[in-house]
Formats: C-alpha cells, sequence, structure tokens
C-alpha cells in the first residue's frame, strides 16, 4: 500500500535557506545542503526547493545547490522557482533533481508542461498552482483563482480548470498552495485540496498552513492529498518527521515509518 | 566468516568495473551518483564492447517501452545485454529495465528481451484500495516490497523498508521462480524479480534512501548465483 509523503520545502534564495510568511519577510535560516541531508537523516519523503529568487536573477548558483544536494542524499527532490524553459529542466535535472516544478511559466505558456513532459516524462513534471480563494463567479466557477509572481498578479483563471488542463497537458503532478492559508499555521486549505485531489488521476501535494499534526492528518483523511508539504512546522524544531509520522501511524494513515 | 567475507570484498572492490547502460531512457547520473557516495567507481556507457567488459551491468531507465527497445535496438545494446546475462554477469535492472527483461509489454506493444518469460502489463484503471477512493496512476511513491524468499542482494534489508516507486506498468512473470518480491497496490505485482545472474527491480533504488543504497551495495558484491 502506497505511503502518504511528508514533504519538507525549502525555500532558497542565493544559495541560503529562507522561510517566507506570506511571501514576505524572509529570514535567513542556513545552508540548504545542510538542511536536506538533516531531513534525509530525519525520514522525510521528498524534498521541494524553492528558488525565490529565481525568476529575477542568475540561476548559476542554485544549478551548484541541486548538485551538491544530490551527492549527499538519495531521496526524490523536486526544484521549483524561475524554471521557464525545456533547457532550465534539463540544468536541474542533470544535477540530480527527480523533478522540476513550473508555476508561473506554465500559465504564461502552457505548451511548456507538454514539452518537458515529452522531453523528460511526465513523473519529472510537477504543476505548482498558487491559489487564492475568491467569490465565484461566471469566470471562476470553483471560486479558487490561479495566482502568479508569488501570489501578486491574478490570472483570471479558475484553478480547478487549469488543473484539469494541467493533467491533460502531461503533468505528473500537482503541488497546491493555498496563498490564503500560507504561513497562518492554522491548517491546510481543505475544500480547495479535496475539490483539485478528487478530480485529478494525478498525485496532489498539498501546501500552504501547515501548524499543528492534526493539520497533516486532515489534509489526508479529508483533503484526500497523497502528500503534504511542511516548513515551518519542521523548520523551527515544533515536530520531528518522526513525530508526525508516529502521529499518523496511529491515526491509521498510512506512512513509511523505516528509514 | 564474516569478517572473511567482508574484507575480501573490500580488496576486490578497487578493480570492480561497473557499467551503467546508457539507452537514453532517462537520467542515469543519479544511478552513478548513488554508486559514488558507495565509493563505486561506475561508467555510464551505450558501447556494446565495455558493457560486455564490465565485471556487472546495471540496466536501468525512465521513459516508454517502445522507444526504449528500439534505441537499445539501434545500439546493439539488446543482444549485449543478452550475451552479458548468458556470461553471467551479475545485472540489476531497475524500472523500466526491469520491464524490457521480459518477453513483451502492453505498452506500445513492445517485444522486449525475454531473459524472464511473461508480460508486462498496465496498472488496470478503478483500482482501489480497502474502502477508498480509486488509486491514481502511475503508482508514485513509497511502498513495501514483500520478499517470497531470502536473497544475497537483499542481505540486511528491514522487510518494513519501503522503496520509491514511479510507474504505470508492471511486470507479471509466468513462472514464479522468477517472482522474488511482491509490492500491493490495489492488487499485488511483481516488484523484485530474479533469474541466476539478474535482478530486476521495479523501484529506484537510488532514491530509496539507506534501504536503497543497501540494496545497490549489496548488488557490488552479489557473485551473481541465486541460492534458491
Amino acid at each position: 500500500m502506497l505511503s502518504k509523503r511528508i514533504i519538507p520545502c525549502l525555500d532558497v534564495r542565493d544559495g541560503k535557506l529562507t522561510k517566507g510568511i506570506k511571501f514576505k519577510g524572509n529570514i535567513d535560516i542556513g545552508d540548504p545542503v545542510e538542511m536536506a541531508a538533516f531531513y534525509y537523516d530525519e525520514g522525510a519523503d521528498e524534498l521541494v526547493f524553492y528558488d525565490i529568487t529565481a525568476s529575477y536573477e542568475r540561476r548559476d548558483i542554485m544549478i551548484e545547490t541541486v548538485r551538491k544536494v544530490a551527492e549527499r542524499i538519495f531521496i526524490p527532490f523536486s526544484v521549483g522557482g524561475g524554471i521557464r524553459t525545456v533547457e532550465d529542466m534539463r540544468l536541474v535535472l542533470l544535477a540530480g533533481a527527480e523533478k522540476v516544478s513550473i508555476n508561473s511559466a506554465a500559465i504564461r505558456d502552457p505548451g511548456l508542461i507538454a514539452k518537458g513532459a515529452a522531453a523528460f516524462g511526465s513523473q519529472a513534471i510537477v504543476l505548482g498552482m498558487d491559489v487564492k480563494r475568491i467569490p465565484p463567479s461566471q469566470q471562476i466557477p470553483s471560486g479558487y483563482e490561479m495566482v502568479i509572481d508569488g501570489g501578486r498578479t491574478f490570472t483570471g483563471l479558475d484553478a480547478l480548470a487549469w488543473t484539469k488542463e494541467g493533467e491533460r497537458l502531461g503533468a505528473g503532478e500537482i503541488c497546491l498552495n493555498s496563498i490564503d492559508a500560507d504561513g497562518t499555521r492554522k491548517g491546510y486549505e481543505l475544500r480547495l485540496t479535496k475539490l483539485i485531489a478528487t478530480n485529478v488521476s494525478i498525485p496532489v501535494i498539498a501546501s500552504g498552513g501547515a501548524g499543528a499534526m492534526e493539520h497533516i492528518h486532515e489534509v489526508f483523511a479529508e483533503g484526500m492529498a497523497d502528500a503534504a508539504l511542511t516548513a515551518s512546522i519542521t523548520h523551527y524544531g515544533t515536530y520531528t518527521i518522526r513525530e508526525i509520522k508516529s502521529y499518523l501511524h496511529e491515526k491509521g494513515i498510512k506512512v513509511r515509518m523505516t528509514w | 566468516m564474516n569478517l572473511l567475507y567482508s574484507d575480501s570484498c573490500i580488496l576486490y572492490s578497487s578493480f570492480t568495473m561497473i557499467a551503467i547502460i546508457d539507452y537514453k531512457a532517462g537520467n542515469l547520473t543519479s544511478v552513478q551518483r548513488a554508486l559514488a557516495f558507495l565509493d563505486r567507481d561506475s561508467v555510464i556507457t551505450s558501447s556494446v564492447a565495455e558493457v560486455l567488459a564490465a565485471e556487472r551491468v546495471i540496466f536501468p531507465g525512465v521513459g516508454a517501452a517502445g522507444a526504449a527497445m528500439f534505441d537499445l535496438m539501434r545500439l546493439k545494446l539488446d543482444t549485449a545485454l543478452v550475451e552479458a546475462y548468458g556470461r553471467g554477469k551479475p545485472i540489476l535492472g531497475i524500472c523500466l529495465g526491469t520491464q524490457i527483461v521480459m518477453e513483451r509489454s502492453e505498452e506500445n506493444q513492445t517485444r522486449c528481451l525475454g531473459i524472464i518469460k511473461g508480460q508486462v502489463l498496465r496498472f488496470p484503471e478503478g483500482i482501489s484500495e480497502t474502502g477508498r477512493s480509486r488509486l491514481k496512476i502511475p503508482h508514485m511513491g513509497w511502498n513495501r516490497v514483500n520478499l517470497k524468499r531470502e536473497h544475497p542482494v537483499f542481505n540486511g534489508i528491514d522487510s518494513q523498508s519501503e522503496f520509491y516507486f514511479v510507474h504505470s506498468y508492471y511486470p507479471a512473470p509466468r513462472e514464479s521462480l522468477n517472482l522474488l518480491g511482491e509490492t500491493l497496490y490495489g492488487i499485488p505485482f511483481a516488484s523484485v524479480l530474479v533469474s541466476a545472474n539478474l535482478v530486476a527491480v521495479q523501484f529506484h533504488p537510488e532514491k530509496s534512501g539507506r534501504p536503497g543504497l543497501r540494496l545497490l551495495s549489496n548488488f557490488c558484491m552479489w557473485e551473481g548465483k541465486d541460492h534458491a
């Protein structure tokens, strides 16, 4: 039986680790390579690196970070942030990442999903989605709108329609981030997660809002997520991955307990 | 006894050469990186001569069976692999490599190497786990392997260990003696196959943490004999 995955997300800026609270006021908390090795030892099932600066600055530092991480940890990890072309994807994958995550670039150029999937396989292409709750309308019937550029730009795209389009184009996985829940530590956006997870046949990683172990249980049991992204809940030592997994295991959620 | 065994392995390891077969099917650097972490030299190659000269062979792969077989045949690596197998070299198949050792794949209706008898099938639509919604395809993530019996390549690996899978098709060996390990995903499927000097795993040991590294390390020391 497949295990639900716990995936710490490491935000990286200029080769250093940060944690964004609602994408503002980032605080530097250290070296991403050391943090990756720490999480690998702790039993993380996968890691996500998000290069916050990549959209605006050079990417060479990130590629070097990816290479160093790949020499140290032997679980899958994905890299997102500023990936705009198939060549960007190739560099990150060759440096040792298992998957690339595309977000704003996929909305600007949906063909990038298909091109990436054709070149590297769907399993390598994660569609990152930043979603904001709005009043339902004719244009946005689900009441969830896609936003880009770190939450600054509304796109007029319905999140559910975009998810289905992403799957059709060849995305292998969805990383679903709720802008409303992100940084609140009050729990994942369960309604959104369930809406997306039950309407696609590819795995959905829930992101944004984890502040307690109950939240992670909820997002699996009620949100129907396949994986849960964690940030501050694990970064600042509130809970260890083992504590979270033991809790989930007791609650009857299948997680990987031996590593 | 154990000490002697491990000592001799360390001695021999210095001139072990592992060929990782390159047939343009996916990213091979992660396999090489895992071997480097284990202090094992390897070469990524599409040369028939290098494959036949290697002491052992790793046959990985990500992608579709049809394109993979096409490239293997174009590079004459199909016959090289069958010959390496016939010569008794230890061979490790990974993911698509594991499917390619079968006779035939449903994916692109592909005729494969036929080292192990049986077909490669697609997970049926609409399978589910007890009381849950439909299972997603591909089978992606961590899952257990129930070993049918002991094998040197699984030495020292906890039976509760999980491995990282990404696949939509699975091998279905015709003969039970080729079935070494089984995994449950709605249905039980063969996740580890064995035939003499060949072990083939559907998961990615290079992405499966310590149990995966242990498997690769065991493979590097395995003399290619199945004691069943």
